[in-house]
């Protein structure tokens, strides 16, 4: 073997509360198609942040090496300087400005003052070549598919003369087509000696392209496999992706599951203008009182479109098919209306678009239901105080008053505060998107007792999660999302791990 | 123990009684260097007169701010909401009574106007309230084009700008002869009221078997904000009593100081304000709070354009010009928030006065004109930034 490229070795990072790297080595050889696989929240991403210097030298511990010699990158301003290019699964294009802008964004050629536009158009040219993407460089970015601009983006990295080029899920938002036309320019571009690393979600294409494999599990490597001597299969990459065992922080329930379905989609299509494309189409499923059903899909398969789309559409998809509650058809045009009719969503994620993270717990837990506490719209404050610390109570927020601003509590806690808000609408159906995501083991374990205590009392849950042992441990039935399509759908007795990633990576 | 908790106390409400503090050390100031001037009951009714049509702006402004937006057409508006006052009352024959109706729907109608392209349309409010701006100011040169200024006949009309409450006894009574008497028995009123409310709030928590401050504390606090609302009462009593305009301007501020703590709409303000996503996915209609708001808006715009003519006894061609700076600067030295989701009515009222009480005080100063601007900017951005590192140091 060759002498690696880039060696990352023993690299630890700790986020407050949470160890997402921890004692991870990784080797890539020169010149290498290198994908790094694993499930949400491994590690993939955040050790690629270590690498480019999105989290800077002294941010973890550990080594970078790049060609034996150890480096110290303080931003990405220097891990560009080393030949090291990032490419982000959100795009980092300014739509409104052209093609040729953009790949020279931040390096522009410059003629004395100005830019030098005769320049910059001719190198940029060249880089679009090199992705063989036959365009006129002056198109405005807005104006090109989502295919071609992750082409853009790489040009943009090119153009900074990358030795290595790290690609986040490059492949995520794209259609068949176009991804077969980004794994082609992937081996051209190993054919130019340049190194690439690729984080994917899609095993089919990790293989079809990878020289190696490297596999992350709960922030540590799990095992680095060789494509050349045939260890690389989708059944070897997915026992090594999932792995551990589910052990008993899932508590038992007897279940009580009714005949009576309460929450029936049916033909669901929803396409949304702002990504331009459809994002779920011909979807189906339904909940039964006293169920929890389990959506399993990877980030971007359309889960989270699926919830918000049913909960009263806040984003202004298009849409098509059928929501009935309880057998009544209903139509939500806002999600008051999905709230009125008993369904209740807890969002995937709570600082961002669940909790007012400047208001107290009381306000948070009371605002979806204020009506109920008010007379003549003026809000009881005692009746109000009391709701919240009921729910203080019950749920076991632990804050030093009901008065303290949500933004000082803990994940776990802020978690249950959402919750709360949900569980006084007294909802018939409540969707959890990633009801756990971000908070410790502890917390993880009051939010299930909370979830079984709910459908004991006759509610139903829909769980939305990327956490396979979470989806196993906890659901009822199971629905595999991927691409935007309902892929499977599994009785818990017929579910195990590799089953779910297979369905929910094809 | 009392003064450690007296401390925490403050401490941990800086940013609320910091805009307090800031007015009784302004006010102290001027104090001093007018020799007494400053504070004395005569000037002081004129200064709360002349606060009026910038705090009843400032209120409206403050829920604008919250909601993350703003509203630059609020003075011409205003100013041209007092010309159309001023027309339907001496070209249309309009009684005063339907003169200040008209204003005010009129107001009304003009904020849900913006309110619609913010909210609707979903064009920014900057631009929107620009645009709102530039036409006001048209449409008040146009209405006042062939009059000129036009001067209001109505004593009724002019009385709310320039009259007093009138007295309950005759003013050459020999009880108490240099004050008014009706001011004093309104304070008196007041302060028994304050006292009474906190008393039953705080039996009622207790009932509750929630938490309530020490009782020491309470008393102290009940003490003192008495004392503070005696004083205000004996100045104000002192010279011609409470004006017209004061007992307005305090109405409205207890209409929108009750409806923000006390309402589901209040709290469904705050919410947007905090976090307008996460209020829409709880069931509170962004749309409608937005529309509420910019509503509320132009309302007080009427009103202002009421109190500004009214108190000139005419509408004039340049009325209302730079009132929305004044409104916006007193919003945020009272505290609101450009982040959104904080800030209080009371606050602006309060902002409202430290700023009038800057020009007051250093015209009676003979301070030049240059200067005041220059010191009116620093104090913004002192009060902008006590309010930012304050925050920041809580979090």
């Amino acid at each position: 073997m060759s002498t690696p490229i880039l060696e990352m070795k023993n690299i630890t990072k700790t986020f407050p509360g949470v160890r997402a790297l921890s004692d991870v080595s990784f080797r890539v050889t020169p010149g290498a198609i290198h994908c790094l696989v694993g499930e949400n929240g491994a590690g993939k991403s955040t050790l690629m942040k270590v690498l480019s210097g999105v989290y800077p030298y002294g941010d973890y511990t550990g080594d970078i090496l790049l060609r034996s010699a150890p480096q110290k990158f303080r931003g990405i301003a220097d891990s560009e300087r080393a030949g090291i290019g990032i490419i982000y699964q959100e795009l980092a294009l300014v739509p409104d400005m052209t093609v040729f802008d953009n790949i020279m964004l931040g390096h522009e050629i410059k003629n004395g003052l100005t830019v030098d536009l005769n320049e910059t158009i001719k190198k940029a040219t060249e880089m679009l070549k090199k992705v063989r993407l036959d365009l006129n460089p002056s198109t405005k970015v807005k104006d090109l598919g989502v295919g071609k601009q992750q082409l853009v983006e790489i040009a943009k990295a090119l153009s900074r003369d990358v030795s290595i080029l790290i690609l986040d899920e490059p492949t995520a938002a794209l259609n068949e087509d176009d991804c077969d036309n980004l794994l082609d320019i992937l081996r051209a571009l190993k054919r130019d000696g340049v190194t690439c690393i690729m984080i994917s979600h899609k095993l089919k294409e990790v293989i079809r392209i990878a020289d190696t494999v490297t596999v992350l599990r709960d922030g540590q490597t799990v095992c680095t496999l060789d494509a050349a001597s045939g260890e690389v299969s989708e059944g070897v990459l997915i026992k090594h992706m999932v792995g551990r065992e589910i052990d008993d922080v899932y508590p038992k329930r007897e279940k009580k599951i009714s005949d009576e379905v309460v929450l029936d989609v049916k033909d669901w299509t929803v396409f949304s203008h702002g990504l331009g494309r459809t994002v779920l189409k011909d979807v189906n499923f339904h909940v039964r009182r006293g169920e929890i059903v389990g959506f399993a899909g990877l980030m971007g398969s359309g889960r989270t479109e699926l919830a918000r789309s049913v909960f009263g559409n806040p984003d202004g998809y298009r849409i098509a098919g059928e929501v009935a509650v309880e057998g009544v058809p209903k139509r939500f045009s806002e999600p008051r209306a999905a709230i009125d009719s008993g369904v209740a969503y807890v969002t995937e994620d709570r600082k961002k678009n669940g909790l007012i993270l400047i208001q107290d717990v009381k306000q948070n837990v009371t605002l979806a239901n204020l009506r109920s506490l008010a007379s003549r719209g003026v809000v009881d404050a005692n009746g109000e105080t009391k709701v919240a610390e009921d729910y203080r109570a019950a749920l076991a927020i632990k804050t030093p008053s009901i008065g303290q601003t949500v933004v000082n509590l803990s994940g776990g806690n802020q978690q249950k505060v959402s919750v709360a808000k949900w569980l006084f609408v007294k909802p018939k159906v409540l969707i959890l998107d990633e009801p756990t995501r971000g908070i410790d083991v502890g917390a993880k374990y009051e939010i299930y007792t909370l979830m079984n205590r709910l459908v004991d009392e006759g509610m139903s849950i829909v769980m939305i999660s990327s956490e396979l042992p979470e989806i196993l441990g906890m659901s009822d039935r199971i629905y595999t999302v991927s691409s935007g399509r309902i892929t499977g759908e599994l009785a818990i007795k017929d579910a195990t791990q590799e089953k779910i990633m297979q369905l929910a990576t094809s | 123990m009392i003064f450690k908790d007296l401390r925490t106390a403050v401490r941990s409400n800086i940013r609320e009684y910091g805009m307090y503090i800031a007015l009784v050390v302004i006010m102290g100031i001027f104090t001093i260097t007018t020799g007494g001037v400053f504070i004395s009951s005569r000037n002081i009714a004129n200064l709360l007169n002349q606060t009026g049509y910038i705090a009843v702006l400032a209120i409206g402004m403050t829920l604008v701010i919250v909601i993350r937006h703003i509203d630059l057409s609020v003075g011409f508006l205003s100013g041209f909401l007092g010309a159309i006052a001023a027309i339907a009352m001496t070209a249309w024959g309009f009684p005063a009574w339907a003169a200040i109706l008209a204003a005010l729907a009129m107001g009304t109608l003009a904020g849900l106007l913006t309110g619609f392209l913010v909210a609707n349309v979903g064009i920014p409010a900057f631009v929107a309230s620009l645009a709102g701006w530039l036409i006001y100011r048209g449409a008040l040169l146009l209405v006042t084009l062939k009059t000129g200024t036009i001067i209001i006949p109505s004593k009724f009309f002019n009385a709310i700008g320039n009259g007093y409450l009138p007295d309950i006894f005759p003013v050459d009574s020999t009880f108490l002869p240099d004050l008014h008497k009706l001011t004093l028995l309104i304070g008196i009123l007041a302060i028994i009221l304050f006292n009474f409310q906190s008393l039953r709030d705080r039996k009622n928590r207790q009932t509750y078997g929630f938490e309530v401050p020490h009782s020491d504390m309470f008393v102290m606090k009940l003490v003192f904000i008495s004392i503070v609302l005696g004083l205000i009462t004996w100045v104000i009593a002192g010279y011609n009593g409470m004006s017209w305009t004061l007992a307005i301007v305090l109405v409205v501020v207890m209409v929108y100081h009750f409806v923000t703590t006390k309402t589901v709409l209040g709290r469904h303000i705050y919410a947007v304000g905090g976090n307008p996503e996460a209020a829409e996915l709880s069931g509170v209609s962004v749309k409608k709070i937005t529309l509420i708001v910019f509503g509320s808006m132009g309302l007080m715009c009427g009103l202002s354009g009421i109190l500004f003519a009214s108190r000139l006894q005419s509408a004039t061609t340049t009325a209302g010009t730079l009132f929305e700076l004044d409104a916006i600067a007193a919003a945020y030295i009272g505290g609101v928030s450009a982040a959104g989701g904080v800030g209080k009515v009371t606050g602006s009222l309060i902002g409202a006065i430290v700023y009038m009480s800057l020009t007051s005080g250093m015209n009676l100063m003979g301070t030049d004109i240059s200067l005041q601007y220059i010191i009116r900017g620093a104090v913004l951005v002192a009060a902008v930034v006590f309010d930012v590192t304050t925050r920041r140091a809580k979090s």
